[in-house]
Parts: C-alpha cells; sequence; structure tokens
C-alpha cells in the first residue's frame, strides 16, 4: 500500500452521510438508478427499500444533497414448490433498474426462481370540486347542485404507489445470480448456475434460452455460470464468467444458442501459486462492463482484475484486495469463507475501481495513480459528517497504532455489496442488514 | 477461529497416527465445536488426508441441503478430485473390515477408498441430474465397495461419520432415505408421467418402493413446462392469470 499521505488523497473527503438500519434483514443487494437519484436495496427478507436523494439544499450550498426513504415494499414472498417440497427463498439476489422513459421508474427485482417488474409512480395531486360527490366522497344531493364545476387538481402530500406490472416465472431451473437489462430497453437476461434466458420486458410466459451449459451426464459437471451481464452499447452482446475463472463473451447475433463463445478470457494459472484451492479462489463471483464498454471488471476471492475486450490472454491489471489471506486459504476453506462472493463496481469515469473484503473493510483502487485504499464501514469506526480514515492491515513486521493484525480480523463481518453513483463521488456499502452511504465533498466532478 | 485453524495445521505434520476412527471423531468435534480441547490431538498422518477427509465432509454437508448450491458443491468436488489426484496410491492391500490400528494403514485404506470414491461421487452428481425430475434431493445409493459389501445402514445424523464408511470411502448410504419419508408423493402417482427408463436407484434397504416419484426422461418434457403443469395441477398457479398486486 501507498504512504497514508497519498492514499488520504482519494478518500479523504469521504464523509460519512447516514447510516441506515433495516429491521433484522441482511442487505442482499444495493443498485444505484441510471441517474443516481435513486438507490434501491434488496434483502434476505424479500423487501425492496428504495432512496431517493433530496435536493441541494440552497441554505447549504456545499451540503450535497442526502438520501432519505422514497418506498419501501414487499417484492418477494417465501414460496413452497410443491412439485419438489422446497421452500423458494424469498431473498432478493439482484435489482436492476430500467432506464426511464417517463415519469415513473421501474426496476427488475429477483429472488432464485422468479424475476419481477415493477413499477414506481408518484402521486401528488389530486381532483377537487366534483359535481356529483363531496369532499368525502359521499354522493350529493342532486337537489343542492344549482351550477356545474370543472374539479381542479390540488397538490398532496406525496404518495409513492408501486406496483407489480410482470411476473416472470418458471424461466429457471436452478439458481438465479444475475439479471441484465439490455441497452435495447426491451429485453433482459437471467442466469442460474447452468443456463441463461433472454426475456422480453412485456412478455411473461415465454423466454428464449441463450446459453445452456448442462452436460447430457450431470456427473461430467464441472463448472457453473456465476454471473452474466450485457454490454452497455451493443445489444448483441453479453459476458457471462464461470467458477473455474473464465469470462466468456457472447455475439447473439451469431447463433440462436450461444454455446459457443465469441471470446474466452482466461488467465493461465501461476504455477507458483498453485495450491488445492486454485480453483475454487479463481471463481469469479462479479462481472461488470465499464461505462465506457471497452473493459470488464471481475472479482475472484483474492483479487479485482480489468480486462480488455480486445485481450483474451490475460487482464490488463490485477489488484490485490488482501493477498494476506493467501496463506490461510485451509483455513478459509474450512469456515467456508473462501466461498463468498464478493462484488465489485466501476466509478462513473472508470478511474477507480471498488470491492469489499472482511473486517467490514472495503477497498478502492485508482487505475491512473496506482493508490488504493483501505475503508471500514462500521459505526464505531466513523461518526456520522466524519471523515473515514484509512485503515491497514499489518501482515507482521512494523505495526502502527492502528493497525490490524491479520488474525483480528472479523470473517463474520462482511461487505459483499457496494455500489457507486454512475456520475458522482457516492458510494453505498451494505454490511449485514446496515447500509452506509459515503460522499466525497471535495472533488464530486472529477476522480 | 483463523489462528486455531493456523495451529492445527502445523500441529498436522507428521505424527503418529491413531485410530482413524479417533482421528475421524477429533476432525469432527473440531468441526462441530472450535472450542473443542479435542482440537491438538490426534492429527494425521498426511496433511492432505485431513483435508481430503474435510472436503468429503463438506461434499456430504452440502449434499444434505434440500436444494444444493451447485457452485459450491461443484468447487469441493472438484478440490476432492485435486486432492485425490494428489495423494499416491500405496498397493492395494486386503481390505480391512475394521478400521486400522496400526499406522501405515491409512495409504492403502486411501487407496482403496479412491475408486470407490470416484464411483461414488460420478453417481452422486448423476443423481444431481434428478434435480431436473420430480425429486430434487439426492437419491440414496446402493454403494457397494469393490470388495462387494454393502454399506451397513446408519441413522442419518449430520456431522456423524458413521456415514462416512473409511474402508469403501463411499459417502452416502441408505441413511438419506429418512429425508423421504414425509413427502406426500400421492401427487405424483399418475398416469401423466411415463416412468423414466433410467428408473431409480435402489436403496440397499427399501429398493424404489419408498420413493415413489416416477422420473421423466429430459427430452420427453422441457422443465419448466413441466413445473408449470406441476404448479397448475397443484393450484398454485393458475393458468394465464395476470400478476395482480401483492402477488
Amino acid at each position: 500500500m501507498g504512504e497514508d499521505t497519498d492514499t488520504r488523497k482519494i478518500n479523504h473527503s469521504f464523509l460519512r452521510d447516514h447510516s441506515y438500519v433495516t429491521e433484522a434483514d441482511v442487505i442482499s443487494t444495493v443498485e444505484f438508478n441510471h441517474t443516481g437519484e435513486l438507490l434501491a436495496t434488496g434483502d434476505k427478507g424479500g423487501r425492496v427499500v428504495i432512496f431517493q436523494r433530496e435536493p441541494e439544499s440552497k441554505n447549504a450550498p456545499h451540503s450535497q444533497g442526502e438520501y432519505d426513504v422514497y418506498s419501501t415494499f414487499q417484492s418477494h414472498e417465501p414460496e413452497f414448490d410443491y412439485l419438489k417440497s422446497l421452500e423458494i427463498e424469498e431473498k432478493i439476489n439482484k435489482i436492476k433498474w430500467l432506464p426511464q422513459q417517463n415519469a415513473a421508474h421501474s426496476l427488475l427485482s429477483t429472488n432464485d426462481k422468479t424475476i419481477k417488474l415493477w413499477k414506481i409512480t408518484e402521486r401528488d395531486k389530486r381532483p377537487e370540486g366534483y359535481n356529483l360527490k363531496d369532499e368525502e366522497g359521499k354522493l350529493k344531493d342532486l337537489s343542492t347542485v344549482t351550477s356545474l364545476q370543472v374539479p381542479v387538481l390540488k397538490p398532496m402530500d406525496l404518495m409513492v404507489e408501486v406496483s407489480p406490472r410482470r411476473v416472470f416465472a418458471n424461466g429457471h431451473t436452478y439458481h438465479i445470480n444475475s439479471i441484465s437489462v439490455n441497452s435495447d430497453c426491451e429485453t433482459y437476461m437471467s442466469a442460474d448456475d447452468l443456463r441463461i434466458n433472454l426475456w422480453h420486458l412485456a412478455i411473461t410466459d415465454r423466454s428464449f434460452n441463450i446459453v445452456d451449459i448442462k452436460p447430457a451426464n450431470m456427473e461430467d459437471l464441472t463448472e457453473v455460470i456465476t454471473a452474466s451481464e450485457f454490454h452497455p452499447h451493443h445489444c448483441n452482446l453479453f459476458v457471462y464468467s464461470s467458477s473455474k475463472g473464465s469470462l466468456r463473451l457472447c455475439d447473439m447475433r451469431a447463433a440462436a444458442l450461444c454455446d459457443k463463445h465469441s471470446k474466452l478470457f482466461e488467465e493461465p494459472e501461476d504455477p507458483s501459486n498453485r495450491s488445492f484451492f486454485s480453483e475454487i479462489i479463481s471463481s469469479v463471483s462479479d462481472v461488470k462492463f465499464s461505462h465506457s464498454g471497452r473493459y470488464m471488471l471481475t472479482r475472484d476471492y483474492l483479487t479485482v482484475k480489468v480486462w480488455d475486450l480486445n485481450m483474451e490472454a490475460r487482464p490488463i491489471e490485477t489488484y490485490q484486495v488482501h493477498d494476506y489471506l493467501r496463506s490461510k486459504l485451509c483455513s478459509l476453506y474450512e469456515n467456508d469463507c473462501i466461498f463468498d462472493k464478493f462484488e465489485c463496481a466501476w466509478n462513473g469515469s472508470d478511474s477507480v475501481i471498488m470491492t469489499g473484503a472482511y473486517n467490514n473493510f472495503f477497498r478502492m483502487f485508482d487505475r491512473n495513480t496506482k493508490r488504493d485504499v483501505t475503508l471500514e464501514a462500521s459505526r464505531e469506526s466513523s461518526k456520522p459528517r466524519a471523515v473515514l480514515k484509512p485503515r491497514r492491515v499489518c501482515v507482521g513486521g512494523k505495526r502502527r497504532r492502528d493497525d490490524i493484525s491479520v488474525d483480528s480480523l472479523d470473517f463474520t463481518r462482511k461487505i459483499l455489496h457496494t455500489a457507486w453513483h454512475p456520475a458522482e463521488n457516492i458510494i453505498a456499502v451494505a454490511a449485514a442488514n446496515n447500509l452506509y452511504i459515503f460522499q466525497d465533498k471535495v472533488n464530486s466532478e472529477t476522480h | 477461529m483463523l489462528s486455531k485453524g493456523l495451529k492445527r495445521k502445523r500441529e498436522e505434520e507428521e505424527e503418529e497416527e491413531e485410530e482413524e476412527e479417533k482421528e475421524a471423531l477429533a476432525v469432527d468435534t473440531w468441526w462441530l465445536d472450535s472450542d473443542h480441547p479435542a482440537v491438538a490431538q490426534a492429527p494425521p498422518a498426511v496433511a492432505s488426508s485431513s483435508l481430503f477427509d474435510l472436503s468429503v465432509l463438506k461434499l456430504h454437508h452440502s449434499l444434505r441441503q434440500s436444494e444444493p448450491d451447485l457452485r459450491h458443491l461443484v468447487l469441493v468436488v472438484n478440490t476432492l478430485r485435486r486432492i485425490q489426484a494428489s495423494m499416491v496410491p500405496t498397493a492395494a492391500l486386503p481390505p480391512v473390515p475394521s478400521l486400522p490400528a496400526a499406522p501405515g494403514m491409512a495409504d492403502s485404506l486411501l487407496a482403496s477408498s479412491d475408486a470407490a470414491l470416484s464411483a461414488s461421487m460420478a453417481s452422486l452428481l448423476e443423481d444431481l441430474s434428478h434435480i431436473e425430475g420430480l425429486s430434487q434431493a439426492p437419491q440414496p445409493l446402493a454403494e457397494e465397495g469393490p470388495q462387494g459389501r454393502p454399506i451397513g445402514g446408519a441413522p442419518p445424523s449430520l456431522g456423524s461419520l458413521d456415514l462416512l464408511d473409511p474402508a469403501t470411502g463411499c459417502l452416502l448410504d441408505d441413511g438419506l432415505e429418512g429425508l423421504f419419508e414425509d413427502i406426500d408423493t400421492s401427487m405424483y402417482d399418475s398416469e401423466l408421467w411415463a416412468p423414466a427408463s433410467e428408473g431409480l436407484k435402489p436403496g440397499p434397504e427399501d429398493g424404489s418402493g419408498k420413493e415413489d416419484t416416477p422420473e421423466l426422461k429430459e427430452t420427453e418434457l422441457k422443465d419448466t413446462e413441466l413445473d408449470y403443469l406441476m404448479d397448475v395441477l397443484v393450484g398454485t398457479q393458475a393458468l394465464e392469470r395476470p400478476p395482480g398486486p401483492g402477488r
């Protein structure tokens, strides 16, 4: 890691806005909408909570808008699959916003089996002055009506209404791990462990299977799909990652069933780091296209990697998230932490990448300066409006006062889900049932 | 938790192996309760042997879930194969019906367990294809070890290594049948479903009688259609009902 003074230049101005405690339930996904005005979270209880950024206050021009709760609704309920005698968890695995096309907002939310399209509308006016009804809605005595009036719209307290518009059910035998809206704004894809389906947003009773890696004999199964995403600009391209650490870029124009990839991105195993756990730690837990569409970001257990779409042989950049865990893989295998799936995120200009780690730490890497920083999301370590202090994990040798030693890391506190505002330096970090929103007050436009 | 794991790893090197049962128990209790003082006891002869046991335990645990996490399962199986491949098989020795008392037997046991383990793992994964059929959980296997001995039935209990026969290395026995006892399979007894050609893998105790669920050839009905039809039949989903609020 760089010297502390330098790392502070990146993060020095990140202040903590709020910590929102959701009741009991662990947050399972976090997603900004395309403007960053709205932030949606899904939790294990099947609820979705949407936050809205307040407009900047004129009284405090330096204080940018903060996020407040906008709407809460129950997206998925626990279900029972009678056919297989299994309970289907209501946990929200992913939320993706649709691009806004009118006054309403729409998002897709999914649990293990069913995707739902929700429409969020506002009502802030109501008509008053009916001829036949009085203000309370009771019918008027017609003999008292002597003249006609035109009802007028009067302002009322804002009411946010959420309604389910589509339910895309029965498309998946295995557990859905990703959904991604196409840039054509008409279709989206959903991926489970072995298959990827393409849906039209208006059609719920059928979907097209575009990837199927299920072997004829299940005993030959050695690889599963772990994440997938559409290209941000080319509506025919998408990528999916596997448990073996490979990425496959597919072109839907080439064939109806995209089992044959157009490009295969795979880094050969480093022989010096080979161990029994090599495959597990190479399993990609998240893949994200850059906003530019030129690069992909992947997260595996110990690193984040930036790939150039034009180079399949290896990533162009590799960042160590917590390399000190490399010697602890056996213990992490014992306690199953090695199977944790961390997400990753780009900032709006694709110059900084972010991912979570253990002990409620999260890491940011500046691709240009090659500086990185470790920050902590916890109420104890940061008061509201205070500047976040960079953290350091010491692996032996010289230990400074506030360093954490590797053996004191709390592996039960992990940041799996993070999101970055599409344009500004605002990040949302989920730690168990807490949501932290951090804003960069100084360098809001550039980074 | 981590430091305990570290300590244990160092102590695992090169000590005389006690009875494997004791070692297994030590691994077992450690697994269940990391504060157990037995943590420091009875290390296996070879470091990777305890990793092997751990992986087998994980695989077993994963398969016992009503709906296994496929990614976890596949990663554990692949890791287990790597570990297996790295273990040098010794000359085949006659099978030992009881657990070994002498050191050095561990390797021969591992050797004889390799083939059986591969066979049983292959069968297990084959059973996972039944995930798409009417039955989700893995079927009990009629695994006879290569020595021709059927596995003794033992009551299932999570973490109990009775299920792990060290001689054959087979993971599952009919202990899993207990999972199916409470399932009402009457809805599956229907003419609509043609019995699958492959039938069921018979368990050593009950055969296919306990599990009435007929299985379909995957080619006969698409999985999603099957699920949908079953939902309609059991009334959880009406045909063509538009999504209403709160559904």
